[in-house]
Parts: C-alpha cells; sequence; structure tokens
C-alpha cells in the first residue's frame, strides 16, 4: 500500500468542514510558510520535491514558479486551473469537492510563496456544485483569520475567490483560461508573454493544476527532499490517478509513482481487472489527448520492460511505441470496444472543443472527425486512413495552442496501433456497421 | 413567446443583485467584465434556463459592457442556452470514457421515454435533451447533469426512472445557483 500524502484523511466524515480538516492536521503549512519561512523558502522546497505539474504538461511546478515577473507596485495573481475537462479526468472534481481545504491550504500557502494577494480558482461552469462547497469552506477560512488582512499576523493578507466557466475544454489551456477570467470568448494567447510575464489583466501570473496546488501541503510540511523520496527518478511523489473505462473498481486512486501498470489495472488494491471477465485491449493512460497503446505496449515496453506509472515509464520508446501519463486520465478498454468509433468519439470531442481561431485546427479537426464518422459508418475508402495520419500531420505544430496536437495525436496513434481495425471497416462495412459489432484479432468478425 | 407586444424589460430580482453585487467585489473595479460568465449563469437562472436577447442586454447593462461583448460570450460557451428550453435540461455526456459504458444507449433510452430529440424539447414541455462532452464523471459513467446535479451510473432503466421521476416530482421553479436544493449533488 503506497503511502497517500493528499487523500489520507478524504473519507473522513465532515473533512469538508474547516473544524474537522484542522484537527487532522489542515492549515499547518499555512502556518509553518507564513511564521518560519520567507517566500523564497517556500519556492525553494517546491523546486526540492521535484514536483511536476499534474494538469497534464507535467512542467516542474519550483521552476514555473521562478519565471514569474516581479516588476515593482505591479499585483501579482495566483490563479488555480479547476477547468477539469480532459476526457477521463475527475481527480480534481473528486478532490474538490471532499476535500475542498486542501485546495484553500495549498492557495493560501501557494499565494504567499508568490507574492500574490489576490488569487482565483477558475473552477468548469459544469462544476458549480463543488463552486458551492469551495465558496463555504473559503468563508470558514476567512472567519478563522486564515484568508483576509493580515493572516496569523503575519502581515501577509490574501483574497480567495472562485470563478465559473462557461463549459469550453479549451479555458483548461491556460491563457485561454485567462482570457476567459476576464470575461471573453475562451482564445489562447499568442505566446510570448507568457502569463508569468503578462497574464490576468496583463499582471503577472502563474497558473497552476489543483493537484499541483494540493501537493504543495505536503511538501511545506515535510519538505521537499521527503516528497521527492517518493517515486521513482524524476517522477517524485504521489499522483490522482482517475481510472475508468472498462474496469471492474473505475475510481480515483492516489498511487506512488511507480506502480507498475499491470498492477494498477489487476490488482484488488487499485482497478481490480477487466471487467465481466474480459481481455483488456488497449489503454489511453493520460487522458484523451494523449497515445492509444494496444494490451502488450501498455503492460511492457518495446524492449520488454515492465511499464510503470511514470512520466518516464510511460514516454520509453515516444510517440512509436509509448504514451504519456499526461492527466493521469486512464481510460481501459476491453476486447469489444471498437477502436474506429472510439477515436471518432475523441475526435468528434476535439473538433467540438476547437476555439476556431487557427485554421489548420478548426478546419483539421472537422475533417477528422468526418473522415472518422464515414469509416465508422461503412461509408470509408482504404485511402482515407491515410488521409487521416495526413490531416494529424498537418495540424500538429501549427497552432498557438496545444489543442492542435491533442486532437492530432490520438488519431495517429489509432492507426498506427489499430491499422486492420480500420481497414477492417472499409472491407466489411455491413459487418462493422451492425450494432455492437467490433473487431477482434482472435476472429475476423465478432458481434 | 406569442406575444406581438414589445417584451417587458427583465429585471434581477433583488436576491440575485445581492449576489451580483458580491461578485462585483471579486474582481478590480475597472475588470468588472471579469463577472460576465458568472452573471450569465444567474441570469440563466433566474429567466427560465435560457438567455434571450433582453436578458443578455441586461446582463451587459449590469456590468456596463457592450451587448456584443455579452454576444460573443454567450455564444462560445456551450452552457447557455440561447433558445427556450423545456423545465429541465438534461446534459447527457456523449464522450469517449461515457460511451464505452453506454451513454448511446442512455441517449436512445432518454429519447424513447421523454419523446424529446436530442436539441429538441419534450411534447409535455418537461425535459430538454442535450448532448454534452465530458462531464469529468467518467468513473461513474454514463451520466447526466441537470442545472447543478450530477445523476451518475445512468446504466440501468432503473436509475434512469429514478432520475425521470425525481425530475417530474419536482414541483416547484428551477432553483437559483445560490439556492440549496437540498438534493444530493453527487454521487461520488
Amino acid at each position: 500500500m503506497g503511502r497517500k500524502l493528499l487523500t489520507e484523511h478524504i473519507n473522513v466524515p465532515g473533512i469538508d468542514t474547516f473544524e474537522v480538516y484542522r484537527k487532522h492536521g489542515g492549515y499547518r503549512s499555512v502556518e509553518k510558510a507564513l511564521k518560519t519561512m520567507t517566500p523564497d523558502e517556500v519556492v525553494e522546497e517546491v523546486k526540492k520535491s521535484g514536483l511536476r505539474g499534474r494538469g497534464g504538461a507535467g512542467f516542474p511546478t519550483g521552476m514555473k514558479w521562478s519565471f514569474l515577473a516581479k516588476p515593482e507596485g505591479v499585483p501579482r495573481h495566483l490563479v488555480c486551473n479547476a477547468d477539469e475537462s480532459e476526457p477521463g479526468t475527475f481527480k480534481d472534481r473528486h478532490l474538490m469537492s471532499k476535500l475542498p481545504h486542501l485546495l484553500i491550504e495549498g492557495m493560501i500557502t501557494s499565494s504567499y510563496a508568490l507574492g500574490a494577494n489576490t488569487s482565483y480558482i477558475y473552477i468548469r461552469g459544469e462544476l458549480l456544485y463543488v463552486l458551492r462547497i469551495l465558496e463555504k469552506a473559503i468563508a470558514e477560512a476567512y472567519a478563522n483569520g486564515f484568508l483576509g488582512k493580515n493572516i496569523l499576523g503575519s502581515g501577509y493578507d490574501l483574497d480567495l475567490h472562485v470563478h465559473p466557466g462557461g463549459g469550453a475544454y479549451i479555458c483548461g489551456e491556460e491563457t485561454a483560461l485567462l482570457e476567459s477570467l476576464e470575461g471573453k470568448r475562451g482564445n489562447p494567447r499568442n505566446k510570448p508573454p507568457f502569463p508569468a510575464v503578462q497574464g490576468l489583466y496583463a499582471r503577472p501570473t502563474v497558473v497552476n493544476n489543483v493537484e499541483s496546488i494540493a501537493a504543495v501541503v505536503p511538501i511545506v510540511n515535510d519538505g521537499g527532499e521527503e516528497y521527492a523520496k517518493l517515486g521513482v527518478g524524476k517522477s517524485t511523489g504521489t499522483k490522482l490517478i482517475s481510472a475508468c473505462g472498462h474496469l471492474n473498481k473505475p475510481g480515483i486512486y492516489e498511487i506512488e509513482l511507480g506502480v507498475p501498470v499491470e498492477e494498477f489495472i489487476y490488482s484488488d488494491e487499485y482497478c481490480g481487472g477487466i471487467w465481466k471477465g474480459r481481455d483488456l485491449k488497449a489503454v489511453v493512460a493520460g487522458g484523451s489527448s494523449v497515445p492509444i497503446l494496444p494490451k502488450e505496449l501498455i503492460l511492457k515496453t518495446a524492449a520488454g520492460e515492465n511499464r510503470l506509472m511514470t512520466y518516464e515509464s510511460l514516454s520509453d520508446g515516444g510517440f512509436v511505441t509509448g504514451t504519456m501519463l499526461g492527466s493521469g486520465g486512464f481510460i481501459a478498454m476491453d476486447e469489444t470496444t471498437c477502436i474506429v468509433r472510439n477515436t471518432w468519439s475523441f475526435s468528434r470531442f476535439y473538433h467540438h472543443e476547437s476555439c476556431g481561431q487557427c485554421s489548420p485546427c478548426r478546419e483539421g479537426t472537422g475533417w477528422l472527425e468526418k473522415v472518422l464518422h464515414r469509416l465508422e459508418h461503412g461509408h470509408g475508402h482504404m485511402h482515407d486512413i491515410d488521409l487521416l495520419v495526413s490531416v494529424a500531420k498537418q495540424i500538429e505544430g501549427n497552432t498557438i495552442c496545444p489543442l492542435g496536437e491533442a486532437a492530432a495525436w490520438p488519431v495517429a496513434a489509432a492507426v498506427r496501433h489499430f491499422r486492420h481495425e480500420f481497414e477492417w471497416h472499409v472491407t466489411n462495412p455491413a459487418e462493422a456497421t451492425r450494432p455492437g459489432a467490433y473487431y477482434s484479432s482472435k476472429a475476423a468478425v465478432a458481434v | 413567446m406569442e406575444s406581438t407586444t414589445a417584451p417587458v424589460k427583465p429585471q434581477f430580482s433583488p436576491a440575485a443583485q445581492a449576489e451580483i453585487a458580491r461578485l462585483f467585489t471579486h474582481y478590480p473595479a475597472e475588470r468588472r467584465k471579469s463577472a460576465l460568465l458568472p452573471l450569465l449563469h444567474i441570469a440563466q437562472a433566474e429567466f427560465g434556463g435560457w438567455v434571450s436577447p433582453e436578458v443578455q442586454d441586461l446582463v451587459a447593462e449590469t456590468i456596463g459592457i457592450l451587448p456584443i461583448e455579452v454576444y460573443e460570450v454567450s455564444s462560445f460557451y456551450t452552457m447557455f442556452n440561447l433558445k427556450p428550453v423545456g423545465k429541465h435540461v438534461l446534459e447527457i455526456c456523449r464522450t469517449g470514457p461515457c460511451m464505452l459504458r453506454g451513454s448511446d444507449e442512455l441517449t436512445a433510452q432518454l429519447e424513447r421515454i421523454t419523446g424529446a430529440k436530442v436539441g429538441g424539447t419534450s411534447p409535455d414541455g418537461l425535459f430538454t435533451l442535450k448532448e454534452v462532452e465530458c462531464l469529468a464523471a467518467c468513473g461513474t459513467a454514463p451520466i447526466v447533469q441537470v442545472r447543478e446535479k450530477y445523476y451518475e451510473q445512468l446504466d440501468t432503466p432503473e436509475a434512469v426512472d429514478a432520475m425521470l421521476n425525481e425530475l417530474r416530482n419536482l414541483v416547484h421553479r428551477p432553483l437559483l445557483p445560490w439556492e440549496e436544493t437540498g438534493l444530493a449533488h453527487s454521487q461520488q
């Protein structure tokens, strides 16, 4: 059983209240930071911890913090990215609704480290009920002197507000999020300037994922070096994995980075195997935008080594035989899954969510969806398969924000590893379009 | 909407006005436009589950921005309904993880039971069906969101019936965002 740094007390009754949370050691990191540490010392601990952004990009959090510009007399902001929208990912919703004070505590400690006096939690609009939970917890934190003026007599002031989005995946991209927070359409900004220099209201801003900010709490409490002792190599600490799809026990698991993928899928401590006694066909390991891998390659690397739940092990082999840890949205698909249909569903998602300002993404995601739709519905041609690869390649790297890549990668990977399924849809349209039909390598056709 | 007389200019209720005043304190005075999305949520809840052009004009006037600044935002974000809707808007997640656990079947079932097609409203005016993308509840798929509540694990006819019955029995008006619904929000 791995150590739990974030979710140890998640099932304690009343842990969403200030009183119970405090009784279980809550807000210690605020006391420690404000009373005994300088802001730079807090940043230093986060650097030492090796914490990498938990929203998906995996960029070192401490380094991101150190980029923050600090011009004299200009307010700075910390904005929490709680716009969790990556298909397959639902950890932040869980964390915020069960442990609202953990995020608030992390926001206070992190805001202190960055010298921010007004911070925001940007939460996706669909989660208005979680916004109410957070607002209630924030009111408790104010009432107990952990927010507001002169927190704990330290002279440090902080106001914290929750801000709802309106339903747009693109607002998970940090500059789109800032546009949205300013009351505009969520069109990502050209970079540079990066938010660290010109972010919210053109002021220096750090945007961090919910889980990253929550992780600052144990890092400050126990020290960055202690945190870095957990995990493997450059994948330090624990990670929340959102497990879904065809698993016996879907849900949120806080794992110590380094758990073998096979153990994560099959052991009773985690997902308990594939449902209905079926075989595993494929896994999307880090949210819908990372490359899909067939069973053989998700369990073992191309070199035959056990694949581990770490940033490095999952990306071993690059995009030829590897994938990414991403946001930790772990989608398992059993042997009856139609890969073409699933890929079409993801492409429809990215087409729907493209903000439309870059033509390669606006037009390209539309083409991907359209071509996949006709393949899935029995009207495809053999050359459509290469057309998908070609369109994906033309989107990649040609857009302002990474939504283009997010749309291109899953399609390219599906064709790379499951070309035979796409071909089967072309050669056997009648079978392929029968409801519930799927391709199995064991029998050419199965329903 | 049958009336041909000029519509009465909508007004926010006192409760909504108080909430709006509180929201304005969250942003710098010269950046009040930041309150646009929160205000659109309030407006949609106050005025029957959708934001008419008149309601959007009211939002613009309340913030002190041009109406076009509201229109371009309300049309960008999927949560704002720009046409009248039924009493309950059922937002059915259709993305991959929900599809793997039966969202296609769920949609078909809801269309059959309510008599509404996706994008439309049931003849009795009770239910509008809307397909949406990932709602971040993939571990309890398939799911439907109705206002501020998530209905999860809707993979049995019983679970679907329970949801629809609960909604049918909600006789009062749709709740405003800041009011306690008294219903459990989520199974997680």
